[in-house]
C-alpha cells in the first residue's frame, strides 16, 4: 500500500476531516531535507511489498525510514544518502530489513494538486494525493520543479552524492521502548491493570493499519463503567478498548473518540511507533509533559540543523 | 448572560490540550463550548494549529517548537496555552450567539435503504411506520462533526426509538441515517459502522469539491422528512 502524504491536513478537524499524513513524520522530513525540498513536500509513502519506480528523466530522490533493501538499476543504495539517478533508471524495494514503512522524496517534489491545503492522501474520502487512492501499476506522477542534473552524472548511471542524515537520533538503545504521558482516563485502571500496562510487554497485532495499532496484552479492566462523552482525539493517543485491549490512534484517526484514554505516546517517538510492524513487542513508560516537550523540541531543532546543512552541500553543489 | 460552566483542563498529547465542561450532552454546555470556539477562532492563541469542539469540551492543537521562545522559563508549553485559554473564557461567555440554522433532510425510510428497521421496531415493540413517524417528529440538534469528514452527532431521539449500536461494524452506504443510543447520525461516505441504520438520504453530506466541503455544522438544528424511493431516485 504505497499512497502520498505531507505532514498532514490541520484546520479541518472540526468538520470531522481527519489529518492523515505521513505515519513517521520525522523520516518522511529527513528524505525531503537530503534532496533540498521544504519539510512539507509531498513524498510517497511506502509499505512492503512496495511499488517499483522508473524515471524518465534524471533524477536525486532519498529513501528514508524503513529499510527495504533499495536497489537502482539492480545496484543496491543506501538509505538515508541523496542519490542522483539517470534517465530510464529503475528503483526497486526486494525484502524489509528493518522498519515497517519507508519514504521516497525527489528533488523539486511531486506535482499534484492539494486539497485543503494538504497534499495528504485521505483514503476513506478518496481526495488528495494522487486521485485520492493507493499507487497502482502505471500511475504517472510529474515532479514539480525538474533541476537540470545531467551535466552532474555524466555518463554514470547513479551517484550517491556525500551527506546523509542520521536515522537513530533520538533512539539510543531503548527503541523498544515508547515513552507516553498518562491520559484523562488512566486514574479509572485497577490498580492490577496499572501494573500490567507498566510490567508487561505489548505485542503489535496484524489488525494494525493507518488508523491506529491494535496491541495485545493481558487485559486490562476500569473501576468504573462510567460512559466517556466523544471527544476530539490525537495521533499517538491510546484508547481502552471494551474488550480489555488498547489501540494506539495513528495517522488516519477519527477526529474523534469515546473510548477511555489511557495515555498519549509522546510526539518525539511517533516516529519510532510509526516503524513497528506486527509481531514487535515493546514497552510504555510514562514521562512528564516538560520532557515531552523537550524531546520534541530538540527533534524539531535537530531537523532545521540538518536541513540547513543538507541545503548547503546541494547548494554547493548546483552551483558547480 | 450564561455563566461559565465548571470545567478541568487536561493533556490529550504533549502538544494538544482539552478543556472539558463536565463530559455531558447539554444544549447549553455545547452552546458554550461552540461560542468558545468561535471566539478563538475569530482571534487564536499564537501558536495554535487548530481547533477542535465536541459535545462538552474543546480541543486545542499547537505548535510546540513555534512557540518554544514564547514560553516563560519554568513552565510547559501546556502552562502556557491552558492559561491563554483559560483568559478567553470570559469572550465565549459575553459572545455565545450561536447560530441554530434548520436544514430540513429528506430521507427514504424505505426497507431498501434501512436494513436494521425491522429489527429495531421488533426490539422496541413498534411499528415501522411509529418508528418513522417518531424520528421525524421532532427537530435535532447538531452537537459535533466527527468519526468521518461531516459525520453528525445529533439528538436526542425519542427514548421510544433509542437503541444500543451493533456489536460488529458492518458496512454502511453513504446517506445512512443511524441511531446509536440516544444518537442520531449521518453516514457521509461509505464506511464500517456500528449504527443501527434506519434510511437514507440522497442529499451529499460532504462534497470534496466545494470550498465548504460540509452540509451540517456544530449547532445545527436538522428535521427529517420522509420520501419515498421514486422521489430518492429522482432527487
Amino acid at each position: 500500500m504505497d499512497t502520498v502524504q505531507d505532514l498532514g491536513r490541520y484546520g479541518w478537524q472540526h468538520l470531522g476531516v481527519n489529518p492523515c499524513g505521513a505515519m513517521d513524520k520525522l523520516s518522511a522530513q529527513f528524505a525531503n531535507i537530503l534532496v533540498g525540498n521544504g519539510l512539507d513536500e509531498a513524498v510517497i509513502e511506502l509499505h512492503f511489498p512496495a511499488s517499483a519506480f522508473f524515471f524518465e528523466q534524471p533524477s536525486l530522490i532519498a529513501v528514508s525510514g524503513a529499510d527495504f533493501s533499495a536497489t537502482v538499476n539492480g545496484e543496491e543504495i543506501p538509505c538515508l544518502r541523496p542519490v542522483l539517478v539517470s534517465k530510464y533508471s529503475i528503483l526497486q524495494f526486494h525484502r524489509v530489513e528493518k522498519g515497517a514503512r519507508a519514504y521516497l522524496a525527489v528533488h523539486g517534489g511531486l506535482d499534484l494538486p492539494s486539497w485543503l491545503n494538504s497534499y495528504s492522501t485521505h483514503l476513506k474520502a478518496g481526495i488528495g494525493g494522487y486521485m485520492g487512492r493507493t499507487l497502482q501499476k502505471d500511475d504517472e506522477i510529474r515532479f514539480r520543479k525538474p533541476a537540470d542534473l545531467c551535466s552532474l552524472l555524466g555518463k554514470k548511471e547513479l551517484e550517491v552524492l556525500p551527506w546523509k542524515t542520521d536515522s537513530n537520533w533520538g533512539d539510543s538503545n531503548n527503541a523498544k521502548e515508547i515513552l507516553a504521558l498518562p491520559g484523562n482516563e488512566w486514574k479509572r485502571l485497577t490498580d492490577k491493570s496499572k501494573e500490567i500496562f507498566f510490567d508487561r510487554a505489548f505485542l503489535v497485532t496484524k489488525q494494525s493499519d493507518r488508523m491506529g495499532f491494535r496491541l495485545k496484552s493481558e487485559p486490562l479492566s476500569t473501576i468504573t463503567q462510567e460512559e466517556v462523552v466523544s471527544s476530539a482525539v490525537s495521533f499517538g493517543t491510546v484508547q481502552l478498548l471494551p474488550d480489555g485491549q488498547l489501540i494506539v490512534l495513528m495517522a488516519d484517526h477519527q477526529t474523534t473518540g469515546g473510548y477511555p484514554r489511557v495515555a498519549h505516546v509522546i510526539s518525539a517517538h511517533h516516529s519510532r511507533m510509526a516503524q513497528m510492524k506486527p509481531g514487535d513487542l515493546f514497552i510504555f513508560r510514562f514521562t512528564d509533559q516538560q520532557t515531552a516537550e523537550e524531546l520534541f523540541i530538540k527533534q524539531q531543532q535537530h531537523l532545521l540543523q540538518l536541513q540547513n546543512a543538507c541545503k548547503f552541500k546541494l547548494d554547493e553543489l548546483l552551483s558547480k | 448572560m450564561p455563566e461559565i460552566p465548571k470545567h478541568t483542563i487536561f493533556p490529550i498529547s504533549d502538544s494538544a490540550l482539552t478543556i472539558d465542561f463536565g463530559n455531558v450532552i447539554s444544549e447549553s454546555i455545547n452552546d458554550f463550548v461552540l461560542s468558545l470556539f468561535q471566539a478563538i477562532k475569530t482571534n487564536p492563541l499564537a501558536g495554535m494549529i487548530e481547533a477542535v469542539p465536541s459535545y462538552s469540551s474543546l480541543t486545542l492543537y499547537y505548535d510546540l517548537f513555534f512557540l518554544r521562545n514564547q514560553i516563560p522559563p519554568g513552565q510547559t508549553g501546556y502552562d502556557w496555552i491552558a492559561a491563554q485559554l483559560l483568559q478567553r473564557l470570559d469572550a465565549a461567555e459575553q459572545k455565545n450567539n450561536i447560530s441554530h440554522g434548520l436544514i430540513t433532510i429528506p430521507v427514504c425510510y424505505e426497507k431498501e435503504f434501512a436494513p436494521d428497521t425491522e429489527y429495531l421496531a421488533r426490539e422496541k415493540n413498534i411499528s415501522v411506520e411509529e418508528l418513522i413517524h417518531i424520528h421525524t417528529s421532532k427537530q435535532y440538534r447538531v452537537y459535533m462533526l466527527g468519526f468521518l469528514p461531516g459525520f453528525s452527532y445529533m439528538g436526542e431521539v425519542d427514548e421510544r426509538i433509542a437503541i444500543s449500536r451493533k456489536s460488529q461494524p458492518v458496512t454502511v452506504a453513504a446517506g445512512s441515517i443511524g441511531i446509536a443510543g440516544k444518537q442520531t447520525g449521518i453516514y457521509p461516505l461509505a464506511s464500517p459502522g456500528g449504527w443501527q441504520i434506519i434510511g437514507r438520504t440522497p442529499l451529499k453530506l460532504f462534497d470534496a469539491e466545494k470550498e465548504d466541503p460540509v452540509l451540517l455544522k456544530a449547532g445545527d438544528r436538522v428535521q427529517f422528512t420522509s420520501i419515498s424511493k421514486d422521489e430518492f431516485k429522482n432527487y
